[in-house]
């Protein structure tokens, strides 16, 4: 079955069903008339797909995206990033539709498909706007010129007087117009270009930097758009897979003679125990029913944890999940001589706990075989690797997996791994059927990986005027990410000490350690603050010199007020900020303690934000508000208790995740820089909440809090 | 199994469940209802939320033998005519999502929480939906489109 335009405007699982892998005769015939632009990142490639024009010949590997103009002037952008509430569609979207001139209901964004888009490595660590944002805008940009020069030549026109606008080219002479699909004239025009064209100066943006609504907004707020949880295949059954009662067990035996074979499949493939059924409850109780006998070794408790990650530093880069320690070991002038002259010192340990990312929408696949050929749809942010990891698993070659991402119920991190697409297709090739898994919530808490817990050893030194002296930092396990200090310090010694084998499986988080390392630096610039009684904010200053990072400090202190209001017992200000990943970011943040109960409400956070030219201030506010929410969890109660190998709170009810009670009034200030390139927004603006609201406690109640959560069970009398 | 009479949306259905069947499951895997999600199964994240004879309901709780003879409202019941729920169109209006994961099961618990309170303040709104989680953090817009929907008729 060949692809028609038609099903590939349904980007549904029917349409897609019998896709092949694509070479670029394929992907021509799929899309008919108009022009087909990519982007070559390697001028050689260029040549060489510029002297043979091979039908036959596959689209170079090293290309990220390309852009599809039709004869009705719809526009079809290929990406493999994918979305998963970052509103990047929207935004992707917007950036197309600028450098192409045409409205932006014009462009559909088919994203995350193995065969369909362009190999990605992922969506993660803040790059869809300054990468692949860029890359499409150079394609559209490129696009938009060669229809430019087409339309010049159609119309015999002079070049320079031509204007695209609002999907047309228009001579400003005579006001003949063309619109683009008119342009290529019922041909197939196929253009590689090199990434290099002059893109659309950020302030003369008109549809970029505008709040356009979330594209697709009304399918969900209709319960119409299917997540992959919500998807089904004809004859599709329901999976459910039998848990070790512990981390890191094997399957000692196993007996399913409670089942009825003629009802339940079970699926034994070594340590691996599934049960395939017609409803999902049955099979959740047929799950239950089998009686698994698992051995594990003896594994590390919550109560030894900081201890284990301090004194277990990693033999190699392997066993420290690929984190290098060295590129992140800084040395200057010398910390141990600047502590001993100090007119004042602080010496502490922060520590950070696990915790869960949580998305709602639990891991989820949708597995279906045909014949040597396998489809998994699974939210999860790295598409390509897991169809890499599902060609291992059942050794199949790369062509034969396709692995398609539908826009996904959140991941923060949380969902560069595929376990749930290699477990549906495991079970989908024992039942013989194409299989749905969806985790439980108790599933996602335990068999996800989980945020790194670590410790933060803190020396520093300032003098009575305010001159911070010294700087050493010490990041055990939890990561390297920002551990550098933005302030400037003439002696300063900082180490990420990654541990060997932690004790629990170790992953990605919305900012990796950029959280933990400024919650213990932002804490720890305000102790210095308060042991010279200077204010923390002129402390800050005194010590910065980058101008962006001095700018959101400005900013976020002038809206919040700070200064104009004394602290009491009862009402504290804190303030904290940060770089990382392009993004610039500072945090206040007023916090209430209730003298006779201790509870705290945090009342008021006032963030500003740096992260370049803005593509979407709605879109834009909406994530830096998530984050301030999403970091008050790890700031004040989340954290993953465990034992044995065993998760011992792997329930909302026992695993307290921000709620509507936990709200404060939230003010976000953009500072919308036309002048410097465009960077990502998902990770950053949650890295200053978490010392803002510790420096308020202290402000309140002269209690420093030093660990993450620093209220799992409400305020404490005294510093713990 | 056992055969069921369910009123979903002013639509009679009649179907075959399991022992024990939840209703968010019957809604999902035998009637193709998707809009209701699952969340958490422990009724502590409010994903689920239907309206049952017009309160709010925790559907992955609720076993389905319970909801014969009620009326069911799931979030794909809101629309009338093609035109919004008050509700729905406050919620695109505020942009009151990020994943949207949540929506269904705060539209739900919204058009609840105004039917029984037409005007909530800013607490009411805290208090009644407090049990329903946006991990995305959008709870502030959130009350601002209950807000909106309160302003617009939101409570029909």
């Amino acid at each position: 079955m060949k692809l028609s335009p038609d099903e590939l405007a349904q980007h549904s699982p029917e349409a897609l069903r019998h896709t092949f892998t694509l070479n670029r005769r394929e992907m021509m015939k799929l899309f008919g008339a108009g022009l087909f632009v990519y982007a070559v990142s390697d001028a050689s490639a260029l040549q060489e797909s510029g002297r043979r024009q091979n039908e036959e010949e596959l689209i170079p590997h090293d290309i990220a995206s390309w852009v599809h103009i039709a004869s009705d002037n719809n526009v079809t952008v290929f990406t493999g990033k994918a979305e998963m509430g970052q509103n990047i569609r929207t935004s992707l979207s917007q950036q197309a539709a600028e450098e192409l001139r045409v409205p932006v209901d014009s462009i559909r964004l088919v994203m995350a498909d193995t065969e369909l888009t362009p190999f990605d490595m992922g969506t993660f660590g803040s790059r869809t706007t300054p990468q692949m944002g860029t890359e499409l805008r150079n394609i559209c940009v490129a696009a938009r010129d060669i229809l430019v020069d087409m339309a010049a030549e159609r119309m015999h026109a002079d070049r320079s007087k031509l204007v695209a606008a609002n999907g047309a080219i228009t001579n400003t002479v005579n006001h003949q117009s063309l619109r683009y699909g008119e342009i290529t004239a019922g041909q197939q025009i196929v253009k590689a270009i090199p990434l290099d064209p002059v893109l659309t100066n950020p302030a003369k943006w008109l549809v970029a930097g505008t709040p356009v609504k979330k594209i697709g907004g009304r399918e969900f707020v209709t319960g119409k758009h299917q997540y992959t949880s919500d998807m089904s295949r004809p004859g599709m059954l329901y999976g459910k897979v039998v848990r070790p009662d512990s981390f890191n067990a094997t399957l000692v035996s196993l007996d399913a003679k409670d089942i009825d074979p003629k009802k339940i499949k079970v699926v034994h493939d070594g340590d691996f125990v599934g049960v395939v059924a017609s409803d999902s409850t049955s099979a959740r109780r047929a799950a239950k029913a089998i009686k698994a006998k698992w051995k594990a070794p003896q594994q590390i408790s919550e109560a030894q944890l900081y201890e284990y990650l301090r004194k277990n530093p990693a033999h190699s880069e392997a066993h420290a999940g690929g984190q290098s320690s060295r590129e992140h070991a800084h040395e200057q002038g010398s910390v141990d001589k600047a502590l001993a002259s100090a007119d004042k010192k602080i010496e502490t340990t922060y520590t950070v706990a696990y915790i869960q990312h949580a998305p709602l929408e639990p891991r989820a696949a949708l597995a279906e075989w045909n014949g040597d050929k396998l489809t998994v749809w699974t939210g999860t942010q790295r598409p390509f690797a897991v169809r890499d990891d599902l060609a291992q698993a059942f050794h199949l070659s790369t062509d034969n997996v396709r692995v398609v991402v539908p826009d996904t119920g959140s991941a923060y991190g949380g969902k560069h791994t595929g376990e749930a697409a290699v477990e549906a297709a495991r079970l989908a090739k024992g039942a013989g059927a194409p299989v749905k898994l969806v985790w439980t919530r108790e599933e996602e808490f335990t068999w996800a990986y989980f945020r790194p817990a670590g410790v933060i050893d803190v020396r520093a030194a300032a003098q009575k005027d305010g001159a911070l002296t010294a700087w050493e930092f010490h990041n055990y396990n939890s990561g390297p990410a920002a551990i550098q200090t933005q302030y400037e310090v003439p002696n300063q010694r900082i180490e990420f000490h990654p541990t060997q084998s932690p004790p629990l499986r170790q992953g990605s988080y919305r900012s990796l350690a950029a959280a933990a390392n400024h919650f213990a630096r932002e804490s720890s610039m305000d102790e210095l603050a308060h042991s010279i009684a200077i204010d923390p904010l002129e402390f800050r200053l005194k010590n910065l010199r980058e101008p962006r990072l001095r700018a959101v400090f400005e900013t976020a202190a002038k809206r919040f007020g700070w200064g104009k209001q004394k602290a009491s017992a009862g009402q504290g200000f804190g303030i904290a900020g940060g770089f990382e990943k392009g993004g610039y970011v500072a945090t206040c943040a007023e916090v209430e303690v209730d003298p006779a109960t201790r509870n705290l409400r945090i009342v008021r956070v006032v963030e500003a934000w740096d992260c370049g030219p803005v593509v979407n201030p709605n879109g834009l506010r909406n994530q830096i508000e998530g984050a301030i929410m999403m970091g008050i969890g790890g700031a004040l109660f989340e954290d993953v208790h465990f034992a044995e190998g065993r998760v011992l709170n792997p329930h909302f009810a026992q695993y307290r995740v921000p709620r509507f009670r936990d709200l404060p009034k939230i003010e976000v200030e953009l500072i919308d820089r036309k002048d410097v390139p465009p960077f990502g927004a998902g990770e950053t603006p949650i890295v200053g909440i978490a010392p803002a609201i510790g420096n308020a406690i202290f402000s309140a109640t002269g209690v420093r809090l030093r660990s993450m959560p620093m209220v799992p069970n409400g305020l404490p009398e005294r510093a713990s | 199994m056992s055969e069921l009479d369910l009123r979903i949306n002013g639509q009679r259905h009649q179907v075959s469940v399991a022992d024990d069947e939840m209703l968010l499951w019957v809604l999902r895997e035998r009637l193709n209802l998707t809009g209701t999600k699952y969340g958490c199964g422990e009724g502590q994240c409010g994903a689920c939320t239907v309206l049952v004879d017009g309160h709010p309901r925790r559907s992955c709780r609720m076993p389905a033998s319970e909801a014969a003879n009620k009326q069911i409202a799931t979030i794909e019941g809101l629309e009338h005519e093609g035109n919004l729920h008050p509700v729905q169109q406050a919620f695109l209006d505020e942009e009151a999502f990020q994943c949207a994961y949540c929506t269904s099961g705060m539209i739900m618990s919204a058009v609840g929480l105004l039917s029984a309170n037409p005007k909530p303040t800013d607490q009411d709104i805290i208090d009644r939906l407090n049990g329903n989680i946006c991990r995305c953090g959008t709870y502030q817009r959130i009350v601002a489109a209950i807000h909106r929907a309160a302003g617009q008729g939101g409570s029909r």
